[in-house]
């Protein structure tokens, strides 16, 4: 079985973001850009599939700028045997690259789709949900635990107030949550190796996909700081002041 | 304008998020009904039409709808999506698993997380872990959102007399199966929705010393809570995790113990009324939050400020 892995670059999660002056975006200038974090436990739960003999083949797909290509070098370090890259300057949203990656996966025909449940920059949480939707495929989202057998996935997820476990047909699509597995260090040696497996480009274009935004930013602002607080000398000072100033207790 | 809520419920009970979520639909404006597709939820739709602010309850009652099925509830949104001019559901892990579905079906953007309402196509919505708040304009003729439910005080309970409609549930898609749910048991409030809540990071230590909580959550009637660290390292379950990619809570008070404050978590929870932080360390980027900090080691201040509570 194939499995198609959709990564995206992302800022780092350790960096914190400045919102521009101009207020027309956040400042991602000359800040360090790494794999979007969900991404990477699917690139990794993908590579376990294909160690434990499930899956034959691990695609690593990104949709974006020319520096993607880092991205999806990191994928294939990680274990991801091939990959490929729609290059694109524009803003890319939701949509799109549901759109973008549905096209994908009309030409690969993988089995198994497993996508992050959300990039940590735009925290939308929405491109597996509308992949599975644009290909009529069941869906199991927030994945802490995955097992394919006999044509189905089983698969546990994280929801409000517990877990869940579903059964789906397959081909489906599979969104990661952060305990679903620990990703791997790549090593130097894999990553030397990831140099030479193929890494094919396309446009936008290529797949017949119009990408323009639907949603317009119309401006992005710092949010309301909060007033500076106090440290306070000991617990009965605390009580007092939670009592008596903050009025909460 | 008409707009569409889409209830979350357990088959049984009405979930609070749903009045939030109805409170941002009045700020948007118009007519509101309610959608509950559920089996045997006669008494949730009951809740829904006694909601303020609600016109009209649609029920949609089928056994194929008793487990929130994502291919199955969007398939029923879809069946009555025309209809409207917005679509709402609560930024829960049921709506957020449903919402693009129906929106990539209808072919337009979702909007995720939104936390104000401008106008009826422009929302305020928080973009990399909060520390950004983006104004996004929706030019698309059926605008479906999840709404953020601290962002908006829920509307009350009680006081409404919508009329409740069944519809025909659509059928089952035949693509997904429930299996099994493992729910976590707990007789505090809930996490989401609580007035106070007591969170322990990783310095708490273990799960054992976890229980060190539980006193002073029993004197402030609080939730417990937890940081993505205390979480994977087993100390607390999963859905206690308060952060950007846990749950968003936003109490009266927030008590931070043993926890130094990532970006991650702090987007979880830096709308909280008040905040306060014990941790050893004077050097904790949460105290850059707190409204009191309290710069002491946990294991004798816990102790201590339940006993003076």
């Amino acid at each position: 079985m194939k499995i198609l892995v959709p990564v995206k670059r992302v800022v780092d999660y350790n960096v914190k973001v400045r919102v521009k002056s101009d207020q027309s975006g956040v400042d991602i200038a000359n800040v360090k850009m790494s794999m979007n974090p969900f991404d990477e436990i699917a690139v990794e739960e993908a590579t376990r599939l294909k160690e434990k003999g499930v899956a034959a083949e691990v695609i690593a797909v990104s949709c974006g700028v020319a520096q993607c290509q880092e991205t999806l070098r990191t994928a294939m370090a990680i274990g991801a045997d091939r990959a490929a890259l729609v290059q694109t300057d524009a803003d890319l949203q939701p949509l799109a690259v549901a759109k973008l990656l549905k096209a994908l996966v009309d030409k690969e025909q993988p089995q198994l789709v497993i996508l992050g449940k959300q990039a940590i920059d735009d925290d939308a949480n929405q491109t597996g949900q509308m992949l599975a939707a644009l290909l009529g495929w069941p869906q199991a989202t927030f994945a802490s635990k995955v097992e394919l057998e006999d044509g189905k996935a089983k698969v546990t997820r994280e929801v409000d107030g517990g877990l869940e476990t579903l059964s789906l047909t397959l081909p489906a699509i599979v969104t990661t949550d952060l305990r679903l597995n620990e990703p791997r260090y790549v090593t130097l040696p894999n990553i030397m190796k990831a140099k030479k497996k193929q890494l094919d480009t396309l446009t936008p274009e290529d797949l017949g996909v119009d990408v323009a935004p639907r949603l317009k930013t119309l401006n992005v602002s710092e949010p309301p700081a909060r007033s500076a607080g106090i440290f306070v000398p000991d617990v009965a000072t605390l009580v007092d002041k939670l009592k008596n100033e903050a009025k909460v207790i | 304008m008409t707009i569409l809520v889409i209830a979350e419920h357990d088959n049984a009970n009405l979930k609070a998020a749903t009045l939030n979520t109805i409170a941002a639909a009045q700020k948007i404006g118009g007519e509101i009904h309610v959608l509950v597709a559920g089996s045997s939820a006669h008494a949730v739709a009951e809740q829904a039409a006694k909601a303020a602010g609600v016109a009209k309850v649609l029920l949609a009652d089928a056994l194929q709808m008793a487990d929130s099925l994502a291919e199955n509830v969007s398939a029923q949104v879809l069946q009555i999506a025309n209809a409207y001019s917005h679509i709402l559901f609560p930024a829960t892990a049921s709506g957020k698993n449903v919402a693009p579905r129906v929106a990539a079906k209808l072919d337009v953007a979702q909007i995720s997380d939104i936390i104000g309402v401008e106008s009826p196509d422009i929302f305020h919505r928080p973009i990399y872990a909060g520390n950004a708040i983006a104004t996004v304009q929706s030019a698309d003729a059926i605008k479906v959102i999840t709404v953020r439910t601290t962002g908006f005080d829920a509307v009350a309970a009680e006081g409404g007399s919508a009329a409740v409609e069944s519809i025909t549930a659509v059928a089952d898609s035949g693509l997904s199966s429930f299996v099994g749910r493992e729910v976590a048991k707990s007789d505090r409030p809930e996490l989401a929705g609580a007035a106070v809540v007591v969170s322990g990071g990783r310095g708490i230590g273990s799960a054992e010393n976890f229980k060190l909580l539980e006193p002073l959550a029993d004197k402030l009637g609080a939730a417990l809570g937890a940081s993505r660290a205390a979480v994977d390292a087993g100390y607390a379950p999963n859905d206690w995790q308060v952060g950007q990619t846990g749950k968003i809570v936003a109490p009266q008070l927030y008590v931070a113990i043993g926890i130094s404050g990532a970006i991650q978590h702090l987007a979880g929870m830096k709308d909280s009324k008040a905040i306060v932080a014990i941790n050893k360390d004077t050097e904790a980027p949460i105290f850059g939050v707190a409204d009191y900090g309290l710069v002491a080691d946990l294991f004798t201040a816990v102790p201590e400020l339940a006993s003076q509570l």
